[in-house]
């Protein structure tokens, strides 16, 4: 369907303006968030939004969709200048967005989700029917199957995206922003979305995409605009651009996209685990008797398709989640089932977790209070019945800087930071503890191309220093570039483990899907 | 003109912070004043004179601010022992049930212990009462975390359950012979009640009649002052605000989440005992059913009124102990039923629990999602 699309309607700049931000600038407390921004988004094009943590994408996004109002500056639509209240007048407007974190309520129907908020109304009563059937004509029209009935929580991540989507486009968008789509979703989910991206934009919608992966931007964007700290810093054509020079011209300085590293030269082994079972929230089968060690000094990566057990094996290996069988030995000490503080302390271990929000972070908390999360009771940050609140601040100050999160104080409140930072400081706070064990789960989730480079090469910094490392990723180009080792999960089972020199993607890749490679599988 | 780029005052610290924290408060309290007034006129009566009596009834002379302290001083404690639970999403309606027990508690070991010098009996029965509460506030905590049980529907059946027991103790038996509670004093003829608790036991006066004001008023400040502490500078504190926040992120960090909440509501259960104590070992000097827990449930108000926290609870008590303190006088001056001060206290709920209506009758600016949610509605949230 896409091929059918003439060439020329991926010129730049060949639809008329369709959006225009003018000198746009945004304050916060401490914080220039955008500063004399000027944006165009032409008709029919698809233009990605580029920048370092920090730098003002989401914000500037914000401001388009009314939930912020700018400093300065104006919003143009169709040429005429617009403003904005709430998102209610952009919706009016054909503005659309998908936020990073979905607004849908997880426990209604696909229907009412669409509907909630301009409810179609047949003699006094909700026009169910109607809505469904319009549901349907759009997502045939875009093809994006769903079926209007199913309840929200129980569809995947991808699935619940497009009904984001289809919210958008049955409240008639003709522009869409889409802040970072693509970091919650399976590669395969990733080139449906561009699919249906390119289908909107060959019907002359108009779409802005924000995104930290180069790679993504080469494949889909008409045009590219790059922020950085907060000032629109210039232009690329997608045709000409290579990631290299995107990412120089992101971060300000060279950036090296791949990590080097020495042959590991593992010790003994710190983690074994035996035999795990384990069920999820739901009481099914998470885990099947996964066996696993890592040693001191070596990277294990764990890759597989989101949703095959990773979350589980994580939150029992840091006692966040009960064994149902089998045997947790960290450091050869019988961990199976301790508290979370006990592993913590006894296990000298440090877990960055899947979802900051949930479990990494407190919204309401300062960045220095998060920051002691998980030592706040430790000297120097509490001495005897009182925390230090001095100690909470140098500690804070110590980590900003090194783990270059950008935020205006230690005291600003965590909510307030970026999401990258937000990342960051989760980064900051486990990598910053004296450990032997380090459990990552997505790592680099939405942080920028310049700081996954830092933060890729901590990680193996710590394994020179003789720490085992278990890591989980999502992203198979994260599990290559860091592993010494390479377990592959499937359904609950680890279904291969290779060491990194018989690992190609083609192997990896079928074993993620359930193929199983005999031959060349040496079980443990 | 462009304004500089430099941002300067930060609304998010300091006097800033403050005056925002007490603007949507002062505000529920003024609506709640207007719509008195409108009762009244409605009702044919004039309001200017019933706020004049109230004003003078609660600041117009030495006594009225006796009674004013006097009245403030119960409001501290059970606002400190609701707000103190908000803070870890836990919802206290119990304060009245363990402001009773702790009320029985204290009289029980203040009408014995003939002979105790004062400074061993006082403390004793203080610490009875704060005992009772505690183990009020407990229970509800213990099946919270046990059994799922939810805090707001144990509390509320233990208030059921504290006052009637309250009652059978002091209970002075039947005409046909049915025996008479345990505490009951036998020279009260028909009446149920307790003797009078035993001098050492009581809290002496700091300025005796006709002002009576006792020194339970410098209890009510400490405690106000060791909740600030032991929320916002112990590391306990910082785990139950942790708790309150978000649960995952506490388990992540390895706090006893369970532990936790069963030592906010006894500790919660424990203040509001302190009430409890501090009123009969002050004030009442014996405890009979109709010194009941009605304080406890405006604990609530209070609470809410303070933006659940510490100094923020002692400014709401003093307005609510104003209000009761000026009442009589208020009814005696203009003839405004004293009921008003009820209707009043009770909007004042309303209105701060639904700031949303404040912000429409002061046309203030929507709360957007720039700034970071208010202390209630945080607390409201969560299990
Ligand atoms: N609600 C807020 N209150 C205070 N400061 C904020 C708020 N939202 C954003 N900021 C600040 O504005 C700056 C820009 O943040 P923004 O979220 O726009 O970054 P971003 O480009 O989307 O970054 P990321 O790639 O990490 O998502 C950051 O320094 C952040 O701390
Ligand atoms: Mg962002």
């Amino acid at each position: 369907m896409t091929e059918a699309q003439p060439a020329q309607a991926r010129q730049p700049g060949a639809g008329a303006p369709k959006l225009e931000a003018l000198g746009i600038t945004k304050l916060f407390p401490g914080v220039v968030a955008n500063k004399d921004i000027d944006l165009t988004l032409h008709e029919g094009e698809i233009l990605a939004l580029l920048g370092e943590n920090g730098a003002g994408k989401s914000t500037l996004m914000n401001i388009i969709y009314g939930l912020y109002q700018p400093t300065e500056g104006q919003i143009r639509v169709d040429g005429s200048p617009v403003v904005m209240h709430s998102p209610r007048d952009a919706i009016d407007l054909g503005i659309g967005m998908v936020h990073q974190h979905f607004q849908l309520v997880p426990v209604m129907s696909v229907v009412d989700n669409i509907m909630l908020g301009s409810e179609t109304v047949d003699r006094g009563l909700l026009d169910r029917q109607g809505v469904s059937a319009r549901i349907q004509e759009l997502s045939q029209r875009y093809n994006m199957a769903v079926d209007p009935n199913s309840i929200i929580e129980d569809l995947p991540v991808g699935v619940q995206q497009r009904v984001e989507i289809l919210k958008a486009l049955y409240r008639n968008a003709e522009i869409l922003i889409l802040d970072e789509p693509t970091s919650v979703l399976t590669p395969q989910e990733i080139e449906g979305l561009f699919e249906v991206m390119e289908l909107l934009r060959s019907q002359g919608k108009s779409i802005i995409f924000i995104t930290h992966k180069l790679k993504e931007v080469l494949r889909i964007a008409d045009r590219i605009a790059v922020l950085r700290r907060g000032e629109m810093v210039g232009e690329a054509d997608p045709a000409a651009a290579s990631q290299e020079n995107l990412a120089a011209l992101m971060v300000g300085r060279k950036v090296t996209l791949e990590v080097e590293k020495e042959p590991a030269s593992a010790g003994d082994v710190l983690l074994q685990l035996r035999d795990i079972d384990a069920y999820t929230d739901l009481g099914e089968p998470a885990l099947r008797s996964v066996s696993l060690d890592v040693r001191a000094g070596e990277i294990v990566g764990v890759a597989g398709v989101q949703g095959n057990g990773q979350t589980e094996l994580v939150e029992v290996v840091t006692g966040l989640r009960p064994a149902a069988g089998g045997s947790v030995l960290i450091n050869s000490v019988d961990m199976t089932n301790a508290s979370p503080r006990r592993i913590t302390e006894e296990g000298a271990i440090c877990h960055v977790p899947e979802d900051r929000h949930m479990y990494g972070m407190v919204d309401a908390y300062s960045v220095a209070d998060n920051l002691v999360l998980s030592s706040y009771y430790k000297k120097p940050f509490s001495s005897g019945l009182t925390m230090n609140q001095q100690a909470i601040a140098q500690h804070a100050e110590e980590l900003v800087a090194r783990f270059d999160v950008r935020t205006p104080s230690v005291r600003a409140s965590g909510a307030s930071l970026s999401g990258g930072n937000q990342q960051k400081m989760v980064v900051a706070r486990e990598f910053g503890r004296p450990i032997r064990l380090l459990v990552a789960a997505q790592p680099t989730r939405g942080i920028d191309v310049g700081s996954i480079e830092f933060i890729h090469s901590q990680i193996v910094a710590k394994r020179d220093e003789g720490i085992a490392v278990l890591l989980v990723s999502y992203e198979l180009d994260e599990i290559m570039a860091l592993s010494d080792r390479i377990a592959v999960m499937f359904h609950g089972r680890i279904s291969a483990i290779l060491p990194r020199g018989q690992a190609t993607r083609e192997k990896i890749g079928l074993l993620m899907a359930g193929v199983s490679v005999e031959d060349e599988t040496n079980a443990l | 003109m462009r304004r500089p780029v430099l941002a300067t005052a930060s609304p998010t610290t300091g006097i800033a912070r403050t005056l925002r924290a007490l603007l949507i408060p002062s505000l529920a309290l003024l609506a709640a004043l207007l719509a008195g007034a409108v009762v009244m006129i409605l009702s044919g009566d004039d309001p200017m004179a019933a706020y004049g009596g109230l004003f003078k009834g609660a600041f117009g002379d030495g006594k009225g601010w006796a009674r004013t302290i006097r009245k403030t001083i119960p409001f501290v404690l059970t606002g400190l022992s609701v707000a103190l639970a908000f803070k870890v999403s836990l919802f206290n309606i119990g304060a009245s049930g363990q402001f009773v027990m702790g009320s029985v508690f204290a009289v029980a070991v203040g009408i014995n212990f003939e002979g105790l010098p004062v400074y061993v009996h006082l403390p004793l029965a203080l610490i009875a009462g704060i005992a009772g509460g505690l183990l009020w506030g407990a229970i509800p905590g213990i099946l919270k975390v046990y059994t799922g049980a939810h805090e707001v529907i144990v509390t509320i059946m233990l208030n059921y359950v504290a006052s009637l027991l309250g009652g059978w103790t002091v209970y002075a038996g039947g005409t046909q012979g049915q025996t008479p509670g345990p505490l009951w004093d036998r020279t009260a003829g028909a009446i149920s009640e307790t003797p009078d608790v035993l001098h050492s036991a009581q809290i002496p006066w700091l300025f005796g009649p006709p002002y009576r004001v006792h020194y339970g008023v410098f209890l009510a400040l400490a405690a106000a002052i060791l909740v600030w502490w032991l929320i916002f500078k112990t590391p306990l504190g910082f785990e139950m605000r942790t708790v309150g926040h978000n649960m995952r992120a506490a388990r992540y960090a390895g706090i006893r989440v369970n532990f936790t909440i069963i030592l906010t509501m006894a500790l919660a259960g424990g203040l509001a005992g302190l009430a409890g104590a501090i009123e009969t070992l002050g004030l009442n000097h014996k405890f009979a059913p109709e010194f009941g827990g009605a304080v406890g449930f405006d604990g609530i108000t209070v609470a809410l009124l303070g933006q659940t926290h510490p100094i923020g609870v002692l400014l709401a008590a003093f307005m609510f102990g104003a209000l009761d303190g000026g009442a009589a006088t208020m009814q005696f001056e203009s003839g405004v039923p004293a009921d008003i001060i009820q209707i009043i206290q009770a909007l004042v709920l309303a209105f701060v629990a639904a700031p949303l209506i404040i912000r429409l009758i002061f046309r203030l600016r929507p709360q957007s999602q720039e700034d970071a949610g208010s202390a209630v509605s945080t607390s409201w949230g969560g299990t």
